[in-house]
Order: C-alpha cells, then sequence, then structure tokens
C-alpha cells in the first residue's frame, strides 16, 4: 500500500499581505466592541443608542461574514442564496415587536 | 477530451445545465452553508423571543444610579452583569462579557490562520493556530461557566419572598434580578449558544488531532479546516448578536 509511505510536503511562505490583513480586521472588530462597551456605560439609553448599538453590531457581522467566512468571494449567486433567506427575519422581527406592544397593551 | 470541450461549451450557454459546479464551492463547504443559515433562524428565533417578551412587559422609567432590580420591570442588563471574578462587589457594568465578545473574537483570528495555513500545506502552523483556537474557546467556555455561576447563585441582596424569605439567585421559575422570564431567556440563549461552543470546540479537537497526525496531508488539501472554520466563525458571530441584544440594549 503506497500510503503508508512518508509524504513530504513542502509549505508555501506565508503571505505577509493576507495575514496582515486578517489582523487588521481583527483589530476592528475588537475596537468596535470596546466602543460598544463605553457607550453602555457613558450614552443614556434610548433609541439613539440602541440604534447606534444595532449600527455596530451589523458592521461587525458584516466583517465576520464577508472576511473571515470568505462569503465576499464566493459566486454571486452563493451569497444571495443565503442572504436572501433572512429577510424572512426582518418580517418575524416587525410582527414580534408589534405583537409584544399589542400584549403589553392588555397587560399593563 | 471530446466531453470536457463539450462541457465548456455548455458552460457559455447555461451553468445550471449540469457538468460543472455552478456555486464553485464542495458539497461539504455548501453543506455548511445552508446548515448555518437554518442555525441562523433558530438564534433568531429565540433572540426575537426575547425582544418580543422584553417588549410585552414594562421598562425602567427611573433614574439609572437609583435602579433596584423589580419584578415589575424589565432589568436594566449593565445593572445585572457588572461582576468580574477576584473583583467582589466592586461594579465593573459589562466588562466581563466584554472580555468574553474579545476572547471569542481573537479565537476567530487564530481559526482563520489556521484555515490560511491549510492553503499552504503548512502543517506546522496549522497545528499551532489550531491549538490557539482550541484555547480560546475554552477560555470562552470557562468564563461563561463563571457568568452562569454567579447568575445562578446572585447577590446578597437578594429577593424577598412575599413569606418573608430572601431568595438569592435565579432558576427557571424565580429570579432576585426582574420577571422570571428574564432569567429563563438568559439561560436558553447562552445555554444555546454555549452548547454550540462547545461543539465548536469538540469539532476544532477532532480537526487538530487530523493535521497533527497528518491526515489532510496525505489527502493534500486542508479544506476541513475550512468547513469548521465556517461553523466556528458563525458561533462568533452569534456571540456579537447576544453580546448586542441581551447585554446591551
Amino acid at each position: 500500500m503506497d500510503h503508508t509511505e512518508n509524504i513530504t510536503v513542502t509549505p508555501k511562505p506565508a503571505d505577509k499581505e493576507k495575514i496582515r490583513k486578517l489582523w487588521k480586521i481583527a483589530m476592528i472588530l475588537g475596537i468596535i466592541t470596546a466602543i460598544e462597551f463605553f457607550l453602555a456605560v457613558f450614552m443614556p439609553r434610548g433609541i439613539l443608542l440602541y440604534s447606534v448599538f444595532i449600527g455596530l453590531t451589523l458592521v461587525k457581522a458584516f466583517y465576520i461574514i464577508s472576511e473571515f467566512m470568505h462569503l465576499k468571494y464566493e459566486v454571486k449567486s452563493l451569497i444571495w442564496s443565503i442572504a436572501i433567506p433572512v429577510i424572512f427575519l426582518i418580517w418575524l422581527i416587525i410582527a414580534l415587536m408589534a405583537e409584544g406592544g399589542s400584549v403589553f397593551n392588555i397587560n399593563f | 477530451m471530446a466531453v470536457s470541450a463539450t462541457v465548456t461549451k455548455d458552460t457559455q450557454k447555461n451553468i445550471w445545465d449540469g457538468g460543472v459546479s455552478p456555486l464553485k464551492a464542495s458539497y461539504g463547504k455548501l453543506m455548511m452553508w445552508f446548515f448555518l443559515l437554518s442555525d441562523a433562524f433558530t438564534f433568531s428565533g429565540l433572540l426575537i423571543t426575547y425582544g418580543f417578551l422584553r417588549y410585552s412587559f414594562p421598562a425602567y422609567e427611573g433614574s439609572l444610579n437609583a435602579f433596584k432590580p423589580s419584578q415589575e420591570y424589565w432589568p436594566v442588563p449593565e445593572k445585572i452583569f457588572d461582576a468580574v471574578p477576584f473583583l467582589h462587589g466592586v461594579h465593573l457594568p459589562l466588562l466581563f462579557v466584554g472580555l468574553m465578545t474579545f476572547i471569542l473574537i481573537l479565537s476567530s483570528v487564530t481559526m482563520v490562520l489556521a484555515v490560511e495555513a491549510g492553503h499552504r500545506m503548512d502543517k506546522q502552523d496549522a497545528t499551532k493556530w489550531m491549538l490557539w483556537t482550541i484555547v480560546g474557546g475554552l477560555t470562552f467556555l470557562g468564563c461563561q461557566a463563571w457568568e452562569w455561576g454567579h447568575f445562578i447563585h446572585g447577590t446578597e441582596e437578594g429577593l424577598a419572598l412575599s413569606n418573608g424569605v430572601l431568595f438569592h439567585g435565579a432558576n427557571l421559575q424565580l429570579n432576585e434580578y426582574g420577571p422570571p422570564l428574564f432569567a429563563s431567556l438568559f439561560f436558553f440563549i447562552t445555554g444555546f449558544h454555549g452548547m454550540h461552543v462547545l461543539s465548536g470546540v469538540l469539532l476544532n479537537v477532532i480537526i487538530f488531532y487530523n493535521i497533527v497526525v497528518g491526515t489532510y496531508e496525505r489527502r493534500g488539501h486542508y479544506e476541513m479546516i475550512e468547513k469548521v472554520g465556517l461553523y466556528w466563525h458563525f458561533v462568533d458571530l452569534v456571540w456579537v448578536f447576544v453580546f448586542t441584544f441581551y447585554y446591551l440594549i
């Protein structure tokens, strides 16, 4: 059986530029988390703060999905077949927020 | 040769006629993507339920400094999650969860670096980064275990029950932090995510073992790191949302 023989694979040299880019994205994600943390402590709570939080979360999600999960570099049809079904969630959020409001009105 | 020539000709007409892979991704990777999509729906179901239940309870209206946990209104999370290990009694809002988020992001980075090393067929680098990813995952799980322990055991203040007994901490029926559902959702959402991290760590250990014994080197490619990497990044992604919707807002 030839698959038991010793195979010597010479690894290709690391692409410094690519690795630096990955650490840069990690730094962006870390800084955004730090900003969120400081806003939570020092900014008054309210719609404005919540919108900022959701915005920053979506920025983080975009970086993780497009760069770390590499989706940005896949073919268009794969990107869309992952992204389009997420529309259902927007519907669910709107539906359940409205529902939550009316449950509140009945109870309180 | 003739067959492949025909395929190339057809490709120009319609890539969906067969003979080629239109999505240019392997079966395993595609299935991982669609599994993650379905898993995203599950997590969204939990988080949107959190939003729904929160909106059906009164919000806390008074000043933030005067906040006292009560069954009457939904608690302000930064007033509840303010403990850090070894710093008993110090009010450090959200510092510990912030740290957990950071740990998970770092372990995501080491995972991409392992994938990158796999592309270069660099066994030594892949081993190193995979090990760091496992360390990051285990650290996160340890932090979460502490977080749960603290949440369950509660604080000195506790909750005065109608029969005069002081109740500390939280379970699925009762908690000192707010309405019973607040603790139930905490256990469900962070617990479900924790189970994902745990299974992610187990998968990472299997991959790590296979890298070390040279399975992927013999196979000629390290695509398994990529597939499990997708799952690992997804777990990180979910935590980003849990951090925002459970702890920040």
